[in-house]
């Protein structure tokens, strides 16, 4: 049993990698979400996402967060300072979209 | 002979060329965001003249005119400080001066500018003829609501700490007063046309937090402190901005944090005297130069929609959708037009505020801000 585990695992993780991969094509407009992270987290975070009232989000930056936590910071916000939860305005696969923009944005276009 | 004959005809041609006047009293500058420009435009022509590019990250950025309504300074995002000639209309200098910078502020006599910034936080000061650094006021703070106020002074707070503070430049050093406690997370403030108070936005708590600069020690006076008690605050997508502050007669008209109405608080006594509820959380909320409309837009994801509200009744009397993101409004300094950026539409539009009709669009690049040269002659803008 020991031994089969990881394998489990890892086979649990690709049937979630292409549940996610599916989804994505579905329901997130990469073009639409940019231009949100741009324009308008950008009014808080600067158009090129290096700071401004809210802290730098350049992914040199912000490299040692992992994917989820990034994505429940935007869904739910951080209680006590200005950073609003998006989840009224944006799906999980959405919010799991910028979450990996902003970490690799070459990659995520 | 001959030759002097030349030189005096080429000496005409010099001066017929230099003495055609640029008039810049109609004049303003819309600031494009995306690319770094700025737009001149004409309100008289309705029409833009020219656009001047250099300009670094404008995101989020302002400006203030020199008294001779000839330079513009430009405060950029990331920390520029450009001179903009707009009779050559050409940059007459730029520095950058910080790493993040917020908005700035030139002072009563036109010889000094001031630029408020994120990082490092604090305040800079700079000679407006040649933009070198003349004082430099570190606040360990991101630092908000800088504003001229009269007797060479600047006004600024603290988002971090929460205080404010009052440079006086007028003597042969500057002489800082610091106040505290003016209140938890100060986002944006506003000076009165008469440089007597100085009202901050508070978005750590309920309420604004004004200074009466007459006062020989001003100290903070609390106002509606308990706006939104007991109702259920919605997140901020967008924080609110003073600068573009709406007195109405005997009134201000403010914009509520996180939730969906504008505040009617008494200019005199600064109690509470009326809400209007609103389409969506405004961000900014101005008043028409003569104080009978108060036109409102609104924070992401309702930015696409204006309000304007009587000022006499305090009802909404007109709601309209210019377009995709409204960023902002100005008004012509007699109030007879309204010019508003739409910025996912890329265009200016222009309206008439007595029938509303829209009298023109103008093709701008992602415009932000519209700054008209009447804003030279004006405390606190």
């Amino acid at each position: 049993m020991a031994d089969t585990k990881p394998i489990f695992g890892a086979a649990v993780a690709f049937a979630l990698a292409l549940m996610s991969t599916s989804a994505f094509a579905e329901a997130v407009n990469p073009a639409e979400l940019k231009r949100l992270v741009h324009q308008d987290c950008g009014s808080c975070h600067g158009l090129t996402l290096k700071g401004g009232l809210g802290p730098d989000l350049r992914a040199e930056t912000i490299s040692h967060y992992d994917v989820d936590i990034l994505k429940t910071v935007i869904l739910d916000g951080i209680p006590d300072t200005a950073m609003p939860p998006w989840r009224p305005l944006m799906t999980e696969d959405e919010a799991d979209w910028v979450a990996r923009y902003l970490l690799s944005p070459e990659e995520t276009e | 002979m001959k030759s002097l004959a030349l030189s005096l005809m080429a000496a005409l041609l010099v001066s017929t060329a230099s003495a055609e006047p640029t008039a810049t009293g109609d004049l303003g500058l819309v600031i494009e965001r995306a690319n770094g420009s700025v737009l001149l435009v004409d309100q008289s022509e309705r029409a833009a003249l020219a656009r001047i590019e250099g300009l670094g990250d404008l995101s989020h950025a302002s400006l203030v005119y020199s008294p001779d309504e000839r330079f513009a300074y430009v405060f950029g995002r990331d920390g520029g400080l450009t001179k903009v000639d707009i009779v050559t209309r050409s940059i007459a200098n730029r520095v950058v001066q910080a790493g993040n910078a917020i908005g700035g502020a030139i002072s009563d006599d036109g010889k000094l500018v001031a630029v408020s910034n994120y990082e490092p936080g604090g305040v800079r000061v700079f000679d407006a003829d040649t933009l070198e650094m003349v004082l430099d006021i570190p606040t360990g703070s991101k630092t908000i609501g800088l504003v001229d106020a009269p007797g060479r002074k600047f006004v600024f707070t603290m988002w971090d700490t929460g205080e404010t503070w009052i440079a006086d430049m007028s003597g042969a050093e500057p002489e800082i007063t610091k106040i505290p406690d003016m209140g938890e997370n100060p986002y944006d403030a506003l000076i009165t046309s008469n440089g007597r108070t100085y009202i901050t936005g508070l978005f750590g708590e309920d309420g604004l937090t004004a200074l009466d600069l007459w006062d020989e020690n001003p100290q903070p006076i609390r106002v509606l402190p308990n706006y939104g008690r007991g109702q259920q605050e919605m997140p901020v997508y967008k924080m609110p901005h003073l600068e573009g502050w709406a007195l109405t007669g005997p009134e201000f008209v403010l914009p509520a944090v996180g939730h969906h109405e504008v505040l009617w608080v008494d200019a005199n006594t600064l109690a509470e005297t009326a809400r209007t509820k609103t389409y969506g959380q405004p961000v900014f909320a101005m008043a028409r130069p003569d104080g009978r409309q108060v036109w409102v837009n609104f924070a992401h994801p309702l930015n696409d929609t204006i309000q304007v509200i009587d000022t006499v009744s305090k009802d909404i009397i007109h709601e309209f959708k210019p377009g995709p993101a409204v960023l902002h409004m100005e008004f012509t300094p007699r109030g007879h037009e309204i010019w508003i950026s739409v910025r996912d539409a890329g265009k200016v539009m222009i309206y008439d505020t007595h029938t509303f009709e829209k009298l023109r669009e103008i093709d701008a690049d992602s415009p932000s801000g519209i700054f008209f040269t009447a804003r030279a002659h004006k405390t606190g803008l």
